[in-house]
Formats: C-alpha cells, structure tokens, sequence
C-alpha cells in the first residue's frame, strides 16, 4: 500500500507504485486481447514515416483532432460582449452544455447561456413553441437587457425561421415587442466558431442598425469621428480588448468596442456573482453607425460583418491579428490615418521597447524553425512576427483556413526572406501536423492545449497559444495585441527556448558544460 | 458554520419549503407549476424524494443537463480504448468532449489506443443535403488504412443524422463485412433524443447488446478461460483512475476482475463480460440496462456498490463477497482490516476540520447519493441535493438509503435555483461541474467540480478516499475565502470629525 494520509499521493504518483503496475500489466496481459508489443512498435514507427505521411494527407473525409469548434460557439462568445445579454442557442441542449462548459475551462470564469432544449417532438414538429416559451421563462429569470438568438445544427436542418418565430413570440408576450432580440443562423456544418462570431456579429449589429427586424425605422447614419472596434473571436479577449483600449486612450481616440467580452470574462470574485458585466451597450450598438470607420482585428471573423458596415457608409479596415512591431506599426498607422490623431510619444517608446528586446534576444530566435496552428488570423499574425524575429514559420495550419487564407500566407512568406521554405496548409487538423512534424521537424511548435499530444508524441515543444488553453491558466488576461502584446508573445517564446536549452545541457558530466548560467 | 447546522430538523423545512416557494416566483405561471414538481424537501421515511425526474427541461430556464450523445460517446462509448469513436456530423461535438472527462487508460495513443484523440465526420452543408452515408464509408476507409490497430469502430450519431434519414446501421453492416467481421457499432444517439444524457446512456448500452454481444466471435470466445471469482466493474468510467483504485481492492479480495465498463476498457473485455459470475454496479444509472440484459440473458446476477468513503466501501466489500464462499468473505475482511489503519490516519487528519461542514450537491448519474456517505465519513451534512439526469428509481435510492430528514431536493435544477438556494442556504461547500464552478466561487463559497474531481482523484476506493478528504480540506479550509470582501468594505465608515 502507498497511499498514506501524511502525504497524500495523487494520481500522478499513486499509479506508478509497483501493486498498480503489477495490476495494470496483469490487466493488459489476461483481457485486453493487446496487440504483441513489437507490432504496437512497428506500427508507431511507421506512422511517423513519409509513407504514412502520404496516405494521412490523402484523406478526404475523415478529420483527427481539428483545430476548430462550430459556429455557434462563436455566435455565444460574441453576444455575451454586449450589455446584460443573454445567449439564447434555439435547438438541442446538450450543445448549450458544451459551450458553456468549453468558454469556462478557458477562461476559468462562468459562462451563462441558455438553450431551446429542443427535442424529438420538436424535430417533428418545429421549435416555436420551445421559442415562445424559452424566451419567456429567460426574460423573467434573468432579466436581460437584450436576448440573442443563434441556432444549434439541429434547429437549421429542420428550418426553423428566428425571424418568423421571435416575431411570433413577441405576438404571444413571451418578451414585450419592444426587447431587444437580435438572431442569427449559425449552422455548425457551415464555416467554424469565427463564422459563428461573425454571423452573430452581424445580426447584431444589423438589428440595431436595421430597423430591427422591421419593427422600426432603420437609423439615418450621421456620421461622427467615433471608431468601432471589432476583436473577434479571440482567446486573449480580456487582455487584448484593455490593451487596445488603453492604446485609443492614449491616441484620444472615441471609440466603440463591438462585442466587448473583457468584462464578464473577467469578473471579480467579491462575494457576488455577475451573470452579466460591462460590455457594449445596446445604446452604443446602435449608435456604432455613426462612427467614420470600424476596425477589425480578425478579417477571418468579419467577413459578413465588415461589408454589412461598409454598405452603411463607412470606411471599415481588417487586419489579421496583429502580433509585433510591424503589424502594430500598420495598425497604429491605420487608425491614426483614418481618425487625424497623431501616435504619441509614449507608444513610439513602447515600440522602441519592444524593438530593443527583439535586439536582445534576437540570437535565440534567429533560423529557429516553428510550426503555427490555430485561426487563421491568429496563425497569420504569430506568422508575421516570427519572421520579423528571423525565425521560420515552417509549418502553419489551419483547420478553418481557406484557400483565399493560404494564398495570403504564402504570400507573407514569399515578402521575407526567411518565409522560403514555409509552407500553409489550410483545412489540415493536427493528425496532418503530427505527420508534419515527424517528416520535416521543427525546434518548437505553437498552438492551443491540444498540441500537447503532438509534444509528447513528437518531442516538439510546444508554446501554448491560442484557444483553448485549458491547461495553463490566466494567460487570457495579457495582451498579445499593442507592443506590449508583442512583448508578452516574445517572452512566452523565448522562455520556452531557455527552458529547452536548460533541459537540453543538465546532464551532470556529460552536457552541463553548456548549462551556463547566463543566456 | 453554516446557518443549516444551527438550525433544528423543523427549521430547516420551513426553510427549505419557503426557498422553493420563492424561487418559484420568478417563473411565468406554466412554468412555475412544471418545476414545482422538481422541488422537494425531503420527509423521512418517504420511499422517494417526491420529485418529479427524467422530464423534459423546460426551454430557456438554464438546465445544466446535456444530450443523448454526450451519455452515449462522452460517457459510455467513449473509454473503451480500442475502438475509434467517430463523432459523426458537425465538429463541435466532438471538439467539445474531447479529452475532458478525464478516462484514464493505459496505451498508445494513436497506435492501439485512442481515447484522447478526436474522430469526426465534420459534416459540411452537401452532407446535410446530400446525405452522410458515403462520407462514412470512405471515413471508416481511411480509419481501417490509418489506424490498422483499431479493434473496432462505434460511430456516435449527432443531432443531424437522424434528421436526415442516413442509414448507419446499413454502412455499418456493409463495412464489417468488408473487414473481415470488424465490430462496428452505429449509434442513435443524436442530442435531441429524449431529455437529456441519460437516454444515451440508455441507446449505447443496447448498442452494446446488439451489435458487441450479438456478434461474439468463436475466437473471442477461446480467448477465454473462466474461474469462478471472475466478476466485471459495470458502471465505473476511471475518472483520475477510479476504476484502478476500486479494482485493486476486489483483486485483494481474492476476486478476478475480468472486465472495466468501461473505463480503460477494451472490446475484448466487452466481449468477455458474459462468462462473468457476478456483474458489479457503480454508477447503476448509465449501465443498469445491460447489467439486467445480462441477468435475463445470461444469468449472470448484478450487485450495486459504492466505493466512496470507508463506511460504504466495507459495507459494499461484504455485500460483494456474500455471492461468494468463504476464501472471498475472508478476502474481504483481510482488505477491510488492512486498508483500516490508513482510513483512521485519514479520519483524524480531516475530520477535525471538516465536522460540521454543510454540503450542497448537484450532480449527474450515481453522485447526488453515493458520495453523501464519504461527507459524513468526515463528519460533514448533505443539505441538499439533486440529479442532472436521474430517474425515480435514482430518488428512491437516495430516500431510502442516503439522504437526511429535511434535505433540500432539486431535480435537473435551473441556473436560477441552484444561485438561489446556495445564496440563501449558505452551505460550506458546492459540489458540482464546471457550469456552475465558478458561479459559486464568485459568491465566496468553496466548490469541487463532482464529475471531473476537479482535475484530481481518483475518489474510489480507500486510496480514493484519502484524495478525496484531502480535497475537501482544501477547498473549505483555503485562506483564500477570508479574503473575498475587501477590509475597507467591513470597517465603519469613516466619519468627517477628522477634517471638520
């Protein structure tokens, strides 16, 4: 017996002692019918071979371990970033369980949303009535400013019309005809998660812009000198949106931050729990019309979103999650162009900063080759710095990147000298990158907790970012964007690299002659 | 010290009864009337908890329930780790369940094994119009070309798969054939079957039936050599290890494990399960179904257990080795005796820190009542307690053998409810998932996510145990919750007398 009550062992320990070992060999031996050893072997050899690598690359209907979640997943983060909303996801209930439980795990912060809890009657007949009461019991539960409908695969394989049915939920009193309840289809076997923030973005904004939904005039835009800002979906929300208001601040610029979930991603724990905290206000939701341009930090994510806004009169830019110096540069140009407002001297020494610790650290980094993997514009920003940094993005995927996507990434590598031998693959998962990673290794690999299996299996150490991370915690609340963003990504890279380099020379009289002590 | 142990039995029922008079308030009428049926306050005595259960959630309310896929492939499927199991329709899922219930097992992941890995048919727009059939032949394909190791295949039905009309079972027929008689199990288990995870669970033990146990081949059957103290775990998912740590006592028992269902299970131990002479039964809720198929088909007799906490674990000890002679009984009282010393060590270490302690649960499966005798081993109180997913054979376990006098009962419980009764009860601890986790943790009273072990365990067995109580002391006893108001909140306000 190992377990005792001085010290108690976990899990981690309480299996390795030899009455467990004894008993799981024994287990495997007697009952599993386990494959012989060697051929477990031969087999695991051959998948990390280029053969193997053949044939994973020519599958064409089955995906292992995807790098992407379903639409709306999306649609929920980005409706929870506006004032004292409640996501209403119309279909099945289990999804709804899924979202909330994934958003927690991340961000380790509760997630409220509520579901249509369709069933099989449902799927015969139609959700109205799971509409009409849904929308009902919610309003008088959670007291919410504005509800927001997506739907689940479910509601959208069998039809089910939102406008037509909240028009007919109102009609019956389940929420008075002048709340606000903006919907969205976000069918999860079109697009990802971004599809899905973008979707419900859009319906959204076109709520208030539109008339909403008929019910009233649409509004006149008149134009002011405001900025709407559009994050995306995006792990490091709670860091990212400060960051960027901090930088609006500092520039003078009025802005309006669309789907602002810095907030209730990041309550306080105070004695009280906040179902709902800060977020866009439904005011500045629609007043957002008004604004010259909106900017969106993720092209990827607004695809509908931005030209809806165009169409209404305004410039709108997208970048493609900006990371480091020069896409910081262009996105502090863009903004100063667009608004007349001049970048102060206090982000120029920010900048400077962050140049000077590139300098730094620059030998370290320099020809280090790296494989990327998560959204597509998260892997185009962690791009665009690496080669900025003189290291190579030798591998970047992306399970939700298009064509249009990769010819784009192509093209970064093509503009640095450094991006010859790197290559994008979009629609890959991560059973496509451990053939990667087997046949052309790379010195570290980046990417969201998942790529843990790929750092076990193929020894590429990996630097988690992205989403989710489950696994590490409160990286969400430091910001990746502005040029302090940059410096927190350099220095999760680089700390890796030291750490690496330490496990690497720690071997007593045979490599710690290169365990300096200063790097 | 929480306000439920101050209280006398009669207090408390007024209480609990005027808490649930409240929260109904909220509700529209229709609605109040539908989840006045789920709420109780237990009476001593009563053969159920006189709730209402496995009703459908009532739409918008915030029900912490799942679906039928997520108790067909995130529960009972899932572990077994030699199949590949293919989320079939859209990615999310999949990607949702991946990884997160925490199965141990033991292998090569990706070569023989697969548990932690993501399989998905990640249905497009034209699957949807078109159909998904073909896409799964060519997906079971790729898998038998990649995956030469996998002993079988299950294919995990998403919510679009019934709605249009694919013929799984046929694909599934074909392709075994094709493979040489390869198990290849389809699986109605779309999300919008029945009111929540417990249908699943329902579907994917039939599926066993028909497709596993209906297909036993003569040479699984020589696999085989029986003896007569071979029993099986039937309902234990190896959370952190759980199974492990129950099947080292039943082997010290002189009893010989023959199968895990299915944690860390394989499809050969399915397979051996009907030459078992005794099936034992943890969580009775997700695999009762085929423990009574295998009593009616094989004769093979079930017995329920419960290895949380000491007081149960000897009691369950006893209970299994009475369907056995006298070497196993002897078994059982050398495991109880050796395993007693570290469970008083255990008891003297937490208790003093725990008495008293009030807890509120609300869990899925066998949870909202096994664990309440692992509470009281510590000297802590269940006051309240509820099933996500539970049926009225559930409640009346819970009535009959575990639950107090007075205890606050709540059935699939709603975002609203559960806030309210802890704000207003203010128990020492919450137990339940992660949903709720963090809700609870902002309000400043402790909690332990009751389906992950938040990330610890195992919980079973004496071993378990010693975690468990560790557990506890730690989320109650964590400096952490005196630090939840700031000092200036609590201090008199300052007067003016200093500037006037």
């Amino acid at each position: 017996m190992t377990q005792n009550a001085e010290n108690v062992l976990d899990h981690f320990e309480l299996f390795r002692g030899p009455e467990y070992q004894q008993m799981l060999a024994n287990k495997r031996a007697l009952f599993e019918n386990a494959h012989d050893p060697a051929e477990v072997e031969r087999i695991r050899e051959w998948a990390k071979t280029p053969e193997y690598r053949e044939k994973n690359f020519a599958r064409e209907e089955l995906t292992i371990n995807p790098a992407k979640a379903c639409q709306p997943l999306g649609a929920v983060f980005a409706s929870v970033g506006f004032e004292s909303t409640l996501p209403f996801v119309h279909g099945s209930q289990g999804c709804v369980a899924y979202y909330r439980s994934h958003l927690s795990r991340h961000f380790k912060e509760p997630t409220s949303c509520v579901s249509s809890s369709m069933t099989e009657d449902a799927a015969v007949f139609g959700g109205l009535n799971n509409m009409i009461d849904g929308l009902a019991n919610s309003y008088n539960m959670y007291k919410p400013k504005m509800i927001a409908v997506s739907t689940t695969c479910m509601a959208e394989v069998i039809g089910d019309d939102l406008n037509a049915f909240i028009k007919t939920s109102k009609e019956k009193g389940s929420v008075p005809s002048e709340f606000d309840v903006p919907f969205a289809h976000t069918p999860a076997f079109v697009g990802s998660h971004v599809t899905g923030y973008d979707n419900a973005l859009k319906g959204i904004i076109e709520h208030f812009w539109d008339g909403k939904a008929g019910s009233e005039p649409k509004l006149e835009r008149q134009p002011n000198e405001k900025i709407n800002f559009i994050g995306g979906f995006d792990g490091y929300t709670v860091g990212n949106i400060r960051e960027i208001k901090r930088i609006f601040e500092l520039m003078g610029i009025e802005y309006t931050i669309l789907a602002d979930n810095s907030d209730v991603f990041d309550t306080p724990t105070d004695g009280e729990f906040r179902m709902y905290d800060g977020g866009t206000t439904l005011k500045d939701a629609a007043n957002a019309i008004h604004a010259k341009a909106t900017v969106s930090m993720q092209q990827y994510c607004t695809e509908k979103t931005l030209p809806f806004i165009e169409a209404h009169g305004q410039q709108v830019v997208a970048f493609n999650h900006p990371v480091g110096v020069s896409a910081t540069d262009d996105f502090l140009m863009t903004l100063s162009r667009i608004t007349g407002k001049a970048i102060p001297t206090g982000l120029e020494q920010e900048r400077g900063r962050l140049v000077d610790a590139m300098a730094d650290s620059s030998a370290h980094l320099h020809g280090k080759k790296f494989a990327i993997y998560g959204d597509p514009d998260l892997c185009y920003g962690l791009a665009g710095f690496l080669l900025e940094l003189g290291a190579e993005p030798t591998h970047v995927l992306s399970t939700n990147g298009t064509k249009a996507w990769e010819e784009k990434m192509q093209a970064l590598f093509a503009s640095s000298q450094f991006g010859q031998e790197c290559h994008a693959y979009p629609g890959r998962d991560l059973w496509h990158m451990r053939s990667l990673l087997f046949t052309e290794p790379v010195d570290f690999l980046i990417g969201n907790t998942y790529g843990k299996y790929l750092e076990r299996d193929t020894g590429t150490p990996l630097i988690r970012i992205g989403f989710p991370v489950f696994d590490r915690h409160h990286h969400h609340r430091y910001p990746v964007w502005g040029y302090q963003g940059g410096m927190n990504v350099l220095v999760k890279i680089l700390d890796r690299i030291f750490e690496e380099m330490d496990k690497n020379t720690n071997v007593v009289g045979k490599t710690d002659y290169s365990f300096d002590i200063i790097r | 010290m929480s306000l439920a142990s101050t209280q006398s039995v009669a207090e408390i029922k007024a209480r609990n009864k005027q808490l649930i008079d409240e929260v109904l308030k909220v509700y529209p009428e229709k609605t109040a009337k539908r989840r006045a049926k789920h709420l109780n306050v237990h009476e001593v005595g009563r053969s159920d908890c006189g709730v209402k259960s496995n009703l459908k959630s009532i739409p918008g309310v915030m029900t912490i329930r799942g679906c039928a896929y997520a108790g067909s492939k995130g529960v009972v499927w899932g572990p077994i780790k030699d199949m590949i199991h293919i989320s079939h329709g859209p990615v999310g899922c999949g990607q949702y369940s991946w990884g997160s219930r925490r199965n141990y097992y033991v292998g090569t992941t990706g070569i023989d094994t697969f548990g932690t890995m993501q399989f998905t048919s990640d249905f497009q727009e034209k699957d949807i119009v078109f159909g998904g059939d073909k896409k799964l032949v060519k997906v079971i394909d790729e898998i038998q070309d990649l995956f030469p190791l996998s002993r079988g295949i299950t294919i995990q039905s998403e919510c679009p798969i019934g709605l249009i009309g694919d013929d799984i079972e046929a694909v599934s027929r074909a392709k075994s054939k094709e493979y040489g008689g390869k198990t290849i199990v389809p699986v109605r288990c779309e999300g919008f079957r029945g009111v929540s995870q417990s249908l699943g669970h329902h579907i994917a033990n039939d599926a066993v039936r028909d497709w596993v146990f209906d297909k036993i081949t003569p040479e699984a059957e020589r696999r085989f050599e029986s003896t007569p103290y071979d029993v099986a775990i039937i309902g234990d998912y190896n959370i952190g290890g759980d199974a492990w740590s129950s099947r080292i006592l039943l082997e010290e028992m002189g009893l010989r494990v023959i199968a895990q269902w299915s944690g860390d299970g394989s499809l050969a131990e399915l397979e051996a399960t009907p030459k078992a002479k005794l099936n034992i039964l943890h969580c009775y809720r997700s695999m009762n179904y085929i423990s009574r198929h295998m009593e009616e088909k094989f004769g093979i007799p079930w017995c329920e257990y419960n290895f949380f906490g000491p007081s149960k674990i000897v009691e369950s000890l006893r209970k299994i080795a009475a369907f056995f002679d006298d070497k196993i009984k002897e078994g059982a009282e050398r495991v109880i005796s050796k395993y007693q010393p570290l469970m008083d060590a255990v008891i003297a270490k937490y208790r003093p820190r725990l008495e008293g302690k009030s807890v509120m649960l609300f869990v899925g499966g066998l949870r909202p009542r096994h664990v309440i005798g692992a509470y009281e081993d510590l000297g802590m109180v269940v006051v309240g307690t509820g099933y996500e997913f539970g049926h009225n054979d559930d409640y009346q376990r819970t009535a009959q053998h575990y639950v107090k006098d007075g205890t606050l009962i709540y059935d699939d419980v709603t975002g609203y409810e559960f806030e309210r009764f802890v704000e207003k009860i203010q128990p020492d601890l919450v137990g339940s998932g992660i949903k709720e986790k963090y809700v609870f943790q902002k309000m400043g009273v402790p909690f332990r996510q009751m389906h992950s072990w938040d990330y610890s365990g195992p919980y079973h067995g004496y071993d378990g145990f010693a975690i468990f109580a560790r557990d506890m002391d730690m989320a109650i006893n964590s400096p952490i919750w005196k630090k939840t108001r700031a000092p200036w909140k609590d201090a008199p306000r300052p007067t003016l007398m200093a500037a006037e």
